[in-house]
């Protein structure tokens, strides 16, 4: 039977250049990079140094604290490069591909008979331990937790998300797979969230809880069905998987091979013919879109429009995403652009509602400066989950940990607080907000 | 518009990091984002924004006002020539009030913005959009007899120790226009209230009747008015409240576009459309005896339904909140309307009141949410 899960609180935000349902392989990069920086709370140490070969899924490094957390090469190579920051602080391990791939052969065990160590065991040395991550904190795992369920969305309800179900149709049995070794890890459920609206394969699949959401985004967002079905209390776990890092999981058991190769979506309104492209993460992507957008004046978007990294300068597809996203960047001033009903202003929440009208292609500009808490009525209106967002931002604003723990900080992700970002009048960067708090409350609580 | 934006070019300069004027540059950067929006682009969070800022909803809010305004204008001349006898046209009858009114605006604009700016400057933050709207609302809550030096220190009151005090647009307790009002009217109440102040007299007249209905109520007198002339407007009254019907097109033009909540307008009126009810059953005096609809549609129970209740700053700030908050403005406006006389002014006291209980009210709307998570939290680690 399948559960279900309804929202009303939320905003569908309609934009041109949605992916189509065409499949094609990119072109192998001149480079990979793996960015440490991306490992929300990973201290690196370094296994490799410059000049070194590694094959894919040989370790790159670990994380400082918790030894057994890997992070390994997406491709074969030569380590090129390693790009250090401020006080040495790692950003890029940049690798040189071989022109084909050779992998380090894993053990292959079948999840259904493995014990869950063993499995727990291949995860952390293939480094992709890392594609789990827990709440609350909504940072990567610790192996040591036990989680009481497990949640994976495969309703991407963003703006211009990725259709999973389009996107692992070529992978549903290692789809499969993965879900089984999802299932070894935790000693309750494991949920997949689907569209409610349109049937897919994902219905098919076995041994799961099945939830079908209905209403607008965020309603494909874990913490919605997290919240209706596993609530966190303090001292609880949940771990949440991306789908795609389900069958890429799942190929590595049926494999033994670290083959991370995932089918991306290539969207946004400046790219001249969107479609899903099969691409390995870490890829340099300036000759990958090299003729695919309109428009040099873009801001190129690992990730969707709400949620996404901005790498218009970096140009290295990240390690998580799913998407790459390409929007006009807007950096023009208009003149009385304050002004309502007026000249190409476009629709916005409080013009009659954006959720009706024509896909529209809204670009990067800020459209206003940041000021004070005012309109406290817009915060609500897209916030679906059981909580007051003024009063949660408030508190973190302060690193009021009580208070924080009080109005449920940890029930959220900063993802759940996109459309504030996106919605608010006082232009205040909300997602920024919760992260900060949750750091706090990460370091207090633990 | 390129000539614009090269004079301000060519200024910049003086007011960057080093400049001449250096100190100025939030009153320079007001100037420039009034004139045009920045092309700064999103640097975290959402990379998309939604094209509303506050200048965008303080402006929608002016855009509201403007049906009140005009016709309280009109209004203004209407009852001038209705005193003195005389029959002109309606031209006549506005231009007549236009004439008496822009002074009021004018200074309520000199001397507020004055006054923002200076803080912005010494503060070296932005200059808000916030007093657009107080800015606007002050004059058309005021009787038009008021002399502009009592306006000017009222709107310097209301703006430094109602807003800036506590940290300007967004920290303020209380809605700035009110306290502007309530300034006025508690220290120089000769000028405020009476039969005197809502029109001007016309000199060739010696007695006249400027009395508004709740006064002539209070006094136990007949209201010379009839339920069209007060949902028209063409009652005295303080410049901008009068007339029903042009509040009620500001009214569609904040729900469409979102800008105000519509629960705290229908809990507002439903709160005193019960309230005014209760008293109609009681029918101890005449106050009590109006009928409980045309109690919602005199002495600025609208207006200040519609603008001044809606301030999403002073009102409550949960969903939850919003209908307690609303509910209790019209309970409270109506009941201090009939229970003194003295003081018709019972919207404004009834908000100001719950301005300053608005905050309790969402503590315990908040609260709410608080136990039934601690519950929770205590059921499953237990």
């Amino acid at each position: 039977m399948y559960k279900q899960v309804k929202i009303n609180r939320g905003l569908n935000i309609p934009l041109k250049g949605r992916a189509a349902h065409v499949l094609e392989v990119a072109p192998r990069a001149s480079m990979y990079a793996v960015k440490p920086t991306e490992f929300y709370g990973i201290n690196p140490r370094l296994t490799v140094k410059i000049g070194d070969h590694v094959d894919a899924g040989d370790e790159l490094f670990y994380h400082k604290y918790i030894d057994r957390i890997k992070f390994t090469s997406p491709v074969s190579g030569t380590i090129e490069d390693i790009i250090r920051g401020e006080k040495r602080k790692i950003l890029k391990i940049l690798i040189k591909p071989d022109t084909t791939d050779t992998y380090k052969n894993f053990e292959v065990v079948k999840p259904e008979n493995a014990d869950r160590s063993q499995i727990l065991d291949l995860l952390l040395q293939s480094g992709l331990f890392a594609t789990i991550k827990q709440r609350p904190y909504d940072v990567i795992a610790h192996p040591d937790d036990k989680p009481k369920a497990i949640f994976v969305s495969a309703y991407d309800s963003a703006p211009l998300g990725v259709d999973y179900a389009f996107a692992l149709k070529s992978k549903m049995k290692d789809f499969e797979t993965g879900i089984t070794v999802l299932k070894k890890l935790t000693d309750g459920d494991v949920y997949l969230i689907v569209n409610g609206n349109t049937a897919s394969d994902f219905d098919k699949i076995t041994g799961v809880q099945v939830v079908k959401a209905f209403g607008p985004h965020p309603v494909g967002n874990v913490s919605i069905s997290i919240e209706k079905f596993e609530p966190i209390a303090k001292g609880d776990r949940v771990w949440t998987v991306n789908p795609a890092d389900v069958a890429i999981i799942g190929n590595f058991f049926n494999t033994g091979q670290y083959r991370p190769e995932r089918h991306i979506a290539l969207a946004g309104s400046q790219v001249k013919d969107p479609k899903y492209y099969s691409i390995i993460p870490g890829a340099y992507l300036s000759d990958f879109l090299k003729d695919k957008l309109k428009d040099d004046n873009v801001r190129i978007i690992s990730g969707n429009v709400l949620t996404g990294s901005n790498i218009t300068k970096d140009r290295f597809l990240n390690f998580y995403d799913n998407q790459i996203t390409v929007i006009p960047l807007g950096n023009k001033l208009r003149f009385m652009g304050w002004m309502p009903f007026l000249g190409k202003n476009r629709k916005g929440f409080y013009n009659f509602g954006i959720e009706s009208s024509k896909e529209l292609d809204i670009d990067a500009n800020l459209y206003g400066e940041e000021r004070a808490f005012v309109m406290t009525e817009e915060f609500e209106a897209v916030m679906p989950l059981d909580i007051y967002p003024v009063h949660l931002l408030k508190a973190a604003l302060l690193g009021d940990v009580e208070k924080m723990e009080q109005l449920g900080i940890l029930e959220v992700a900063p993802e759940d607080f996109a459309l504030l970002d996106y919605i608010n009048s006082s232009k205040i960067d909300t997602q920024e907000l919760i992260r900060k708090g949750l750091d706090i409350m990460q370091v207090e609580i633990g | 518009m390129k000539f614009i934006e090269k004079f301000f070019n060519k200024y910049e300069h003086l007011f960057l990091e080093g400049g001449k004027y250096e100190k100025l540059r939030p009153a320079y950067m007001a100037m420039f984002t009034f004139m045009f929006t920045p092309d700064e682009t999103t640097k975290k969070g959402a990379h998309i924004r939604d094209a509303v800022d506050l200048k965008r909803v303080m402006f929608t809010v002016v855009l509201a006002l403007i049906p009140a305004t005009l016709f309280g204008m009109w209004n203004v001349g209407h009852q001038y020539y209705l005193q003195a006898g005389t029959e002109v046209s309606n031209m006549e009858q506005f231009m007549y009030g236009f004439w008496k009114v822009l002074p009021m605006i004018i200074v309520s604009y000199a001397v507020g913005l004055g006054i923002e700016f200076y803080f912005a400057v010494l503060r070296g933050h932005e200059v808000n959009e916030g007093y657009l709207v107080s800015g606007l609302l002050i004059p058309l809550i005021m009787p038009v007899t008021i002399p502009l030096w009592i306006l000017a220190v009222s709107v310097a009151f209301a703006v430094v120790i109602g807003k800036e005090v506590f940290g300007g647009t967004g920290m303020n307790i209380v809605n700035p226009a009110l306290t502007a009002r309530a300034f006025a009217f508690f220290a120089y109440p000769t000028f405020m209230s009476g039969n005197e102040v809502w029109i001007p007299k016309p000199e060739t007249v010696d007695a006249y009747s400027g009395e508004t209905i709740l006064g002539a109520l209070g006094q136990g007198h007949e209201i010379a008015y009839t339920w069209k002339e007060m949902f028209m407007g063409t009652i005295p009254g303080s410049v901008g409240e009068t007339s029903v019907v042009m509040i009620l097109i500001g009214a569609v033009l904040l729900l469409l576009t979102r800008v105000a909540s519509w629960r705290i307008m229908v809990s507002g009126f439903l709160g005193a459309a019960l309230m005014a009810l209760v008293f109609n059953l009681w029918g101890a005096n005449t106050l009590m005896q109006l009928p409980w609809w045309q109690h919602l549609l005199v002495g600025g129970l609208a207006f200040g339904v519609v603008f001044m209740a809606t301030d999403p700053v002073t009102a409550a700030q949960t969903r939850r909140g919003k209908w307690i908050y609303g509910f209790l403005i019209g309970v409270f406006a109506i009941l201090i309307r009939v229970f003194n006389p003295a003081y018709p002014e019972g919207v404004m006291l009834a908000i100001l009141l719950l301005n300053v209980v608005a905050p309790t009210i969402d503590y315990y709307v908040v609260q709410a949410n608080i136990k039934k998570r601690m519950k929770r939290f205590e059921k499953q680690t237990a």
